[in-house]
Formats: C-alpha cells, structure tokens, sequence
C-alpha cells in the first residue's frame, strides 16, 4: 500500500497545474481572453450598430433615421458643424470621438419584421463585433430586438417605439428608450381634445393589430373616458390592411362623433385618407361636427396623407418647426447636409446616439454596466424637447411632449404640421409602477 | 339595411380592382400556362403611372425670393407648375385631372412592358415547372418594386380624385333610404363602373374580333392553330400585353383609394390568386365573379355584428372561401376541366 505524503512543493505544483486546467477552457475563448466584456473596443475604433428599415413599410422612416445617425457619428467624431453637440448641456464629448476612440458604424435592415430585425441585431453584434445596437420603427421591433440586446449583452438604444411596454412590462436594464409612448400621448392630447371638441364625445377607436396599437387604444381610452367621452367600439385591424373601407363605413352610422385612428406609417396614411374620402371630416353627427384624431403624428406620414391632415390634432416627438436652440441647431446641421428637416424619427436616433457616446465618456468605459448607470438618472437639456431625463426606474426619457395638428395653409411640403401646444413634462409623468414590468440586471455578455 | 348596402358598395369597388387583376392572371395562365407572380408589380407599376404623370404635370418653375432663407440657410424657393404658368386655369384643371388623364400614359406604357417582359423573360419559362415560374416572376416583381422605390422613396404618394369627383353620391335618395342614409365617395363608385368597363371591353375583344377568337382557339389548343400557319406566339405576347394593361389600368384608376407606394402590389397579388383559384384556374368568367364575390364577402365579414359572432372573420375569410370552394369544387366555380388538375 502506497503512503500518500503532502509536501510544500508539491502542494504549490499541484495547485498551479489544477488552476491551469480549470482555467484553460476560458484562457483560450477569445471572448474571455479578449476582454472583460462583450465586443470590448481594443483598437482605435468603436463600433455601433444601426438597424433600421431599409426596406418595408417604414423605410422611409429607415432612411432618415440612418441620415441622422450617419450625423451623429460626424458629430461624435468632430466632423461637420457639430450639431447639436453644441447645445447639448453636457460637454463630456470633445469631438474626438468617444473614450479616445473613432466611432464607425455598421448597418442592418429590420425590414419591420421582429426576425428579420433580430437577425440583423444578431449579426453586427456576433460578426462586426457592435458595441451598442440602435433604430427600429416599430414596437415590435424595438421590444424583439431590445430583449436580444439584454441577452446577448450590450446596450440598445431604441429608436421610434411609442408603445408602453417597450419601457413597460418588457423593460429590460439593458434598454433606453428617448422616444415618448402612449402614456404620455394620451395624457398630453387629451387636454387639447377637450378644449377643442368638449367632454361629451362618442370615440370609434380603429386600431392597428399589434403591441403599439393596442398600447395606444388603451391610453387614448382611458385619457378620453376620464374627460367624461364614450366609446362606441374599438376595433382591430389587420397590419397593411391597404384599404380600411370595410372598417370605415361602420363608423358612419355607429353614433360615433369621433373617429380616433390608431395607425401609424401605411396604414395611417391609408385609412385617413379613406375616412376623409367617405366625408367623416365634414360630416354632422349628435348636432356636433365630427373629428378625426391621428394620436400619434410623423411629418413624413403626414406628408404622405397630404390635404388629409389639414385640422387633424396628435401628438409627436419633436417637429423641426421648434424655435429652441437645440432644435434649430439640428434642424440647420440636417438641413444643410441632406437639403431637406429631419423627421422625428431622425431626431430621436441623432439623439439616442449621441446620449449614448456621451454616457460612455462620461462613465470612461463601454462596459454596459457602467453606460446604464450613467444614463439612469442622468438630466440635460439642450437636445430639442427642453430639460430631460432618463428616468432610472424604467430607463424611459421625460420630458414635454407636443400637441399638433394639421396645417390649413401649408407653405412648402415639409410645413405640414404646427405645434398647438407644448405640454410640460409634469404634465405626462406617471408612477414608473404604473406600466409594470422589471428592470431586471444589467448584462455585460461575458 | 344601408349599412349592408354600403358593404355591397364596398365589395363593388374592391371586388372590381380584384377582378381586374386576377382577369389579367387567367388572360396570362389559359394562353401561355404561366404562372405570373410579378402581377401585382404591374398593378403597381399602373398606379405609378399616376404618379409620374402628375409629377410631369406637376414640374415647377423655381424663382429665388431673395429676402427669405430655409431654416437651415438655403435660399427660399417659390415654386409654381409650368402648366399653371402657360396654360393658367387650363393647367389647373389639367392638373387636377392628372389621376384620369394618366390612363392615355398607362396604357402604351403597361403595354410596352408587358410585352418587353414577355418576351425578354417568361418566354424562356414556357416549358419549365410552375414552381420555377412562380420564382423567376416573384423575382422579378421585387426588382421592379425596388426600382420604383430607388425613384420614388417607400412613402406613399397622394394622388387625389379630381375635385369633381371628390364628393359623395346619395345612394339612399335612390334606393328609398331617406337622404343621407347611405352615402358613398363617388370615385370609389366610378372605379366599380370603370372596372365593369374594362372587363366588358376584355371579354368583348375576345369574343367578337378575329384576333379574339384565335387567342380563344389558342387557349383551347395551342398547336392545332399553330399548324394552321397562324402565328400564335405573337398573339399570345400581345396578349400578355394586355394583360399588363388590365391590370395597369386597375392600379391607375385605384390610386385616389389607396394613395400608390412601391409595395402596394404584394398587398393584392396573393389575394388576387386566390381569387383565380376561387373562380377556376383559366376562367375569365370565374376570375371576375369570384373577384366580386369574395370582395363582397370581405366587406361583410368586416361588420362589427358579425366579428362580434366569429372573432377575426375578417382576415381570414377570403381563404375560408377558397378551401371551402377547393373542397367542394376542386377546379373553383367556373374553372375548366383539366386544367391544374394534373
């Protein structure tokens, strides 16, 4: 029988070789061995990851959102006139890029589908190696894609989602939304109904079939039933109905004296016109004019539905007519480079890419930990809609929402919309509880 | 009652761009067995005819106002039509005419493109499987869409009913409902009557003009007219040609409905198939009557009374039809014996 003798050398040998072996199957992963974190940047550059639809229903709005990234990233770098970099109220960023690094940028094409935008996501993480992923028109999107963000572990950075839940019951810590949501569009649009329509109205709700039609159906209802109005129905729609008639003339002898479209992009354009063919903007019902409410508001959909609009109230993000510095220093920056104003779409991803690159700077790393807590929390002006903040409990931007409506008298094609009223932040804030959902923990993708 | 009536007019309006189209698809399926999946891009293609017109009408002279400046610091532009500053209230009209007059543009242009299509692709697809035929065309028509949108962006573009046409017809004077009871947008009523134009004018053409009766002849058996010395491919390219116009003309006319972008064909192509296999596979007569039907049949799956009963009726009901049709009636409500049937 063997003796089985403990020696100091041989302890300190045995222990060297086992930690050795247990650490050898993460010494030779590259990730592991390359960095602390995932896509950690090791070289001069940082790469960002822009996914938007360049194809599909909202490519449009793809491109402008693409057009305003493509600013922010000269920006960023120092490039051009700097925007709104001049206005924004935090000067961390130099224009020397971020953490001493070149920002450069890679792109996908949601196509406004959740797979297809997923899949995209999935690739210029994995294969470009995108510290941060940014874009999306679409709520389905932005919550497809945000999820796929927090497990593989890098930041997003929504684009135009206006649905609660994105900031809602499918928050997650890795996600940031700058855009505002239905919450605060019922809350800001309510008010300017009653004003103008009175608080005995009968609504008709047709809504699109999905997360965001659905999110806003509920707040417009619930905003308009507490002013004392009814509903008649709500009904669904398919996504890309193209012809909403068969959905339009119920409405005529409904008794409803409110059409509210819950649509937005196509469908918005599509069914607006349509009601306004069937007469609902001039017609009479219960002894009162009726109206056509758009709650949710683009200038490129408005373009699209032309005389349309004309007297039709919603609610949009930000409209290149604002006279505040920031605004007029984007709307010059954009204007100047591309010929024509931006959208909101492209003002809330110039926005988002540039919160984010400052958030970095500020916070001196990447890690997406330590970006989160940089931007949980964190309050500034200068970027268009007045004093912000990212709220910390659910990572959702506040701030004063607008009030629209369709122009009567047009002066150029872009000048489609006006601002009624700019409803303050106060206004349209809500318990972070209310929407419910949870944060959860902040993934670095080790 | 007038809400049903009005889910008629609905389905009228609809079921007549359905019915356009898919009499294009059967035009194109009994004479060259081609199944065509780039259709729906020549509806589109149709109602950007609409659009180019009216941007051609719609060309401006461009003066500098020297005393205003862009928000981002660009001269200010006034801009009026060339047409308004030659031809004054003329060009006005003209230009709210544009939806209308754009038909004398669609069709030599559907025409030409029907044909060149035919000829510089479906031709080498004669023989080969429909499969390969369906992905070639399917191939095809998202070229196509992505050259309109490279020219004219994803975003819908207004074409506006001219403002004569704007208004809304009193049905319930008419059928004793009372005034105001059942109103409809006239040029939704002018597009059922437009459409029942052209589909009488298409089954005129190959009823009582020679050239008609041999295509028929040429549907019914190819080679035999073939062997009488008649050239039978040169009319059937013709033929693909017009169906290309049919279904021009349906997308042209239809865009003061549904304002035209770059996508708008997909939307009616897989319906319009299922209208053609509702009707019968090569059945003129079918593909009409099932258009029709099945656009009724969506308007009044629509109503709120009856998705109350059968929740999502709506999006569904179209197929419902066609596999209650397939079935009960394999060959569709009009098809012939023998075709697809193999």
């Amino acid at each position: 029988m063997s003796e089985f003798k403990i020696t100091r050398r041989g302890l300190l040998q045995s222990t060297a070789a086992a930690g050795a072996v247990l650490a050898a199957p993460t010494i030779f992963s590259s990730k592991a061995f390359a960095a602390g974190y995932l896509n950690e940047p090791k070289g001069k550059t940082v790469t960002f990851g822009f996914n938007v639809p360049q194809t599909g229903a909202y490519a449009d709005e793809g491109a402008d959102e693409l057009r305003a990234y493509q600013l922010a990233v000269e920006h960023i770098n120092g490039e051009g006139d700097g925007g709104m970099l001049n206005t924004f109220s935090s000067k961390a960023l130099k224009g020397n890029g971020v953490n001493g690094k070149k920002v450069v940028y890679v792109t996908g094409d949601t196509q406004t589908k959740s797979d297809a935008a997923r899949a995209s996501a999935k690739r210029m993480i994995e294969k470009d190696g995108a510290i941060m992923i940014t874009g999306g028109s679409s709520s389905g999107v932005a919550i497809a894609v945000q999820g796929l963000c927090q497990d593989a572990g890098v930041i997003f950075m929504a684009g135009l989602t206006h649905s609660n839940d994105t900031t809602g019951k499918d928050k997650r810590a890795n996600g940031f939304r700058h855009f505002f949501n239905t919450e605060m569009t019922g809350a800001a649009l309510a008010p300017v109904l009653k004003k103008n329509f009175g608080s005995d109205r009968v609504a008709y709700h047709l809504t699109a079939d999905y997360t965001w039609g659905w999110s806003q159906e509920g707040s417009i209802k619930k905003y308009t039933e507490e002013l004392g109005w009814k509903t008649a129905a709500a009904v669904r729609t398919p996504l890309g109905a193209g012809d909403f008639s068969q959905y339009i003339t119920p409405v005529l002898n409904s008794g409803a004296d409110v059409l509210v479209l819950n649509h937005y992009g196509r469908d918005m354009v599509n069914s607006l016109t349509q009601a306004v063919q069937f007469g609902l903007r001039d017609k009479q019902v219960n002894g009162k004019d009726f109206a056509i409410v758009v709650p949710l508001y683009s200038r490129l959909m408005a373009q699209g539905a032309g005389e349309n609009v004309k007297g039709i109230f919603g609610s949009t993000n930000w409209h290149w007519s604002l006279q505040d510095e920031g605004s007029q220093a984007f709307v010059k920056s954009f204007g100047k480079k591309y010929g024509f104003p931006p959208s909101q779409a492209a003002h809330t991803t110039y926005c988002q890419a540039i919160l984010y690159a400052d958030a970095c700077q500020r916070a001196g790393t990447f890690r997406p930990s330590g970006v989160g807590k940089a931007l949980e929390g964190f309050k500034f002006d200068g970027l268009g809609n007045g004093p912000t903040e990212y709220r910390a409990e659910d990572h959702q931007c506040f701030k004063d929402v607008l009030v629209v409506k369709g122009k009567e008298n047009p002066t150029s094609k872009f000048d489609v919309l006006e601002v009624v009223e700019v409803t303050p932040r106060a206004q349209v804030e809500y318990p972070a509880s209310l929407l419910g959902g949870e944060l959860g923990p902040y993934n670095d993708g080790k | 009652m007038d809400a049903i009536l009005l889910q008629i007019l609905n389905g009228l309006d609809k079921g007549g761009a359905y019915a356009l189209i898919a009499l294009g698809l059967t035009i194109i399926f009994g004479t060259l067995g081609v199944v065509n999946f780039a259709h729906g891009a020549l509806f589109m293609l149709g109602a950007f005819c609409a659009v180019a017109v009216k941007a051609v009408l719609n060309i401006q002279m461009v003066t500098i106002d020297p005393t205003k400046t862009t928000p981002w610091g660009a001269p200010m532009e006034i801009r009026q039509p060339y047409v308004e500053v030659w031809f004054g209230d003329f060009g006005t009209t003209l230009l709210d005419f544009s939806v209308p007059v754009s038909i004398l543009l669609a069709i030599p242009i559907m025409l030409i493109i029907g044909i060149t299509m035919e000829r510089g692709l479906i031709r080498y697809f004669y023989k080969r499987p429909h499969a390969e035929q369906i992905l070639v065309t399917f191939g095809l028509a998202i070229v196509l869409q992505e050259i309109v949108k490279s020219y004219f962006g994803a975003n819908p573009i207004p074409q506006p009913a001219p403002d004569v046409a704007n208004g809304m017809i009193d049905f319930g004077i008419l059928v004793g409902f009372g005034a105001g009871n059942v109103v409809y947008p006239a040029w939704r009523f002018i597009y059922f009557l437009f459409s029942t134009a052209v589909i009488a004018a298409v089954f005129a053409f190959l009823q009582f003009t020679t050239f008609g009766m041999v295509v028929r002849a040429g549907m019914a058996d190819r080679e035999t007219v073939g062997l009488l010395g008649i050239d039978i491919d040169r009319r059937f390219t013709i033929v693909f040609g017009m169906a290309a116009v049919v279904a021009g003309l349906a997308g042209t006319m239809y865009t003061p409905i549904l304002s035209p972008d770059y996508h708008m064909g997909m939307d009616f192509l897989v319906l319009s198939f299922v209208v053609v296999v509702v009707g019968g596979m090569g059945s003129l007569g079918g593909a009409v009557a099932a258009g029709f039907l099945l656009g009724i049949l969506q308007s009044f799956a629509s109503m709120n009374e009856v998705k109350a009963i059968l929740p999502g009726i709506d999006q569904i009901i179209i197929y419902l039809i066609a596999v209650v049709v397939l079935l009960v009636r394999p060959r569709g409500l009009m098809g012939r014996k023998g075709v697809m049937e193999h």
